[in-house]
């Protein structure tokens, strides 16, 4: 390489440095909420509710399409799956004209529902379940929200987990409050006595051990993500 | 005025697009190391080698799941917008007659090149232009693939809300499969790349600042 060959080089070298720099300026992953990576995370919220399509159903899969027990994985935050309090009843209240306390009993009165879809979760794996349950959608009716409301938060017996949807996710005809799997009813490190299920977003949304459902007209947090994970997740 | 090799905005989206792909090779890696398996649970894909096995730290950009898919899905704008102004300029501009392989063209040339670099024929084949009919074929080959990567990626990204794209591809597991199947192709494309710029040290300043092309000697 001659003199004037290397200096170019060199000179190329550090303009490609310094984009990187530049460019790296505003994305640290450690918070990835803040700088350019939470200004894209906006941008893409955006996005992910102009594809979202209330009325898009995902495929109901056929029957003996569950994976097999063992395959099908259970997360939990604390060390153990808590058990449900003495008395459990789920408590559906926020900006609504009619808030109802419902018992298990309660529930399974309501129309029951099973959908069969594809799970999918944040860390990339899919497995396969049927869910049975009531639609969120049916709770709504019963409750009447504001039309105001435009997020819906769900609370959990589970210490300090919660999450917070956009309305038209949480009234989606796939989005039900399940008490059965698999045809048996919902087991503890699955999240009995009832937990959140959806086709349309990713499995950390999906709350166990339901506590609370809260008809709101501002939109909360979750336990994953206040930690930095994204709010949306669509999938 | 001798002819630019290579005009700026090819240059500008060449390097842009150097830094975009680490950016996000390197975010994807890091996903890919919170569940390393091809296949869904319980029924992983036998043909993949590396089951279980995260990829190397080094390679990895995000520090953990969350900031990883931050990176990713903020940079997947910039690295898509800038494939978009290259390949708009790569026909507008008519560069595409020097790079695209032909194969009345080039087809020949491809091959004895083929044959040449191997050691398996002496004679060098014909000069011709910027490229040899090798280096056409695989830039195209580039070409065909970089679309895949990105339609496989939204199909990952958005299984639901884009059920016609991910049944395509097969479904969410094949089409996560055929996203990191061609991230390694594109790989093994930037590794001879980078082997050849190294043995052809010229072409790295033709690419930054655009040197003139030169007249070989015969």
């Amino acid at each position: 390489m001659s003199g004037s060959t290397r200096r170019r080089f060199l000179e190329g070298g550090l303009g490609a440095a310094g984009l990187l720099a530049v460019g790296g300026l505003g994305c640290d992953g450690q918070r990835p909420q803040a700088g350019f990576l939470g200004l894209m995370d906006r941008v893409n919220e955006r996005f992910q509710r102009a594809l979202f399509d209330p009325g898009r159903l995902a495929p109901e899969l056929g029957e003996g399409a569950e994976s097999l027990p063992g395959d099908f994985p259970a997360y939990r935050i604390g060390s153990d799956y808590p058990a449900p309090p003495e008395g459990w009843a789920l408590r559906v209240g926020g900006l609504v004209a009619r808030p109802v306390t419902l018992s298990a009993e309660a529930l399974q009165r309501l129309p029951r529902t099973r959908t069969r879809v594809r799970h999918h979760c944040v860390e990339g794996w899919s497995a396969v379940a049927a869910w049975d349950g009531v639609r969120l959608s049916e709770v709504a009716r019963l409750v009447a929200p504001d039309p105001r409301v435009r997020y819906v938060e769900f609370r959990s017996f589970e210490l300090g987990y919660y999450s917070c949807w956009d309305l038209e996710s949480a009234l989606h005809p796939q989005t039900i409050l399940a008490y059965g799997m698999n045809g048996e009813p919902l087991a503890r490190e699955f999240g009995a006595p009832l937990r959140l299920y959806s086709a349309v977003k990713l499995g950390y949304k999906m709350v166990k051990y339901l506590s609370e459902v809260n008809f709101l007209p501002v939109r909360t947090g979750g336990y994953w993500e206040d930690r930095g994970y994204e709010w949306f997740a669509g999938v | 005025m001798p002819r630019s090799a290579q005009p700026l905005l090819i240059r500008l989206t060449h390097w842009a697009h150097a830094a975009l792909f680490v950016i996000m090779a390197g975010s994807g890696l890091q996903i890919l190391a919170a569940f390393p398996l091809l296949g869904p649970r319980g029924e992983p894909f036998g043909w993949y080698p590396f089951q279980g096995a995260p990829p190397p730290g080094v390679l990895t950009i995000g520090g953990w799941l969350a900031g990883a898919r931050a990176w990713h899905f903020a940079f997947a704008w910039l690295f898509t917008a800038n494939a978009l102004v290259y390949l708009v300029y790569f026909f507008a501009s008519g560069a595409w007659r020097d790079r695209l392989f032909l194969p009345r063209r080039d087809g020949r040339n491809a091959w004895e090149t083929a044959l040449h670099d191997l050691r398996l024929r002496k004679a060098a084949p014909a000069a011709v232009g910027l490229y040899n009919g090798m280096q056409r074929l695989v830039y195209t080959g580039v070409l065909v693939i970089a679309p895949l990567l990105v339609a496989s990626g939204l199909a990952i990204y958005k299984p639901v809300q884009l059920p016609r794209l991910t049944a395509l591809l097969g479904g969410y597991d094949a089409a996560r499969a055929v996203h990191l199947g061609v991230l390694v192709l594109l790989a093994a494309f930037l590794v001879l790349h980078v082997v050849q710029v190294a043995l052809h040290p010229r072409t790295l300043v033709g690419m930054t600042t655009g040197a003139a092309r030169r007249e070989e000697a015969p």
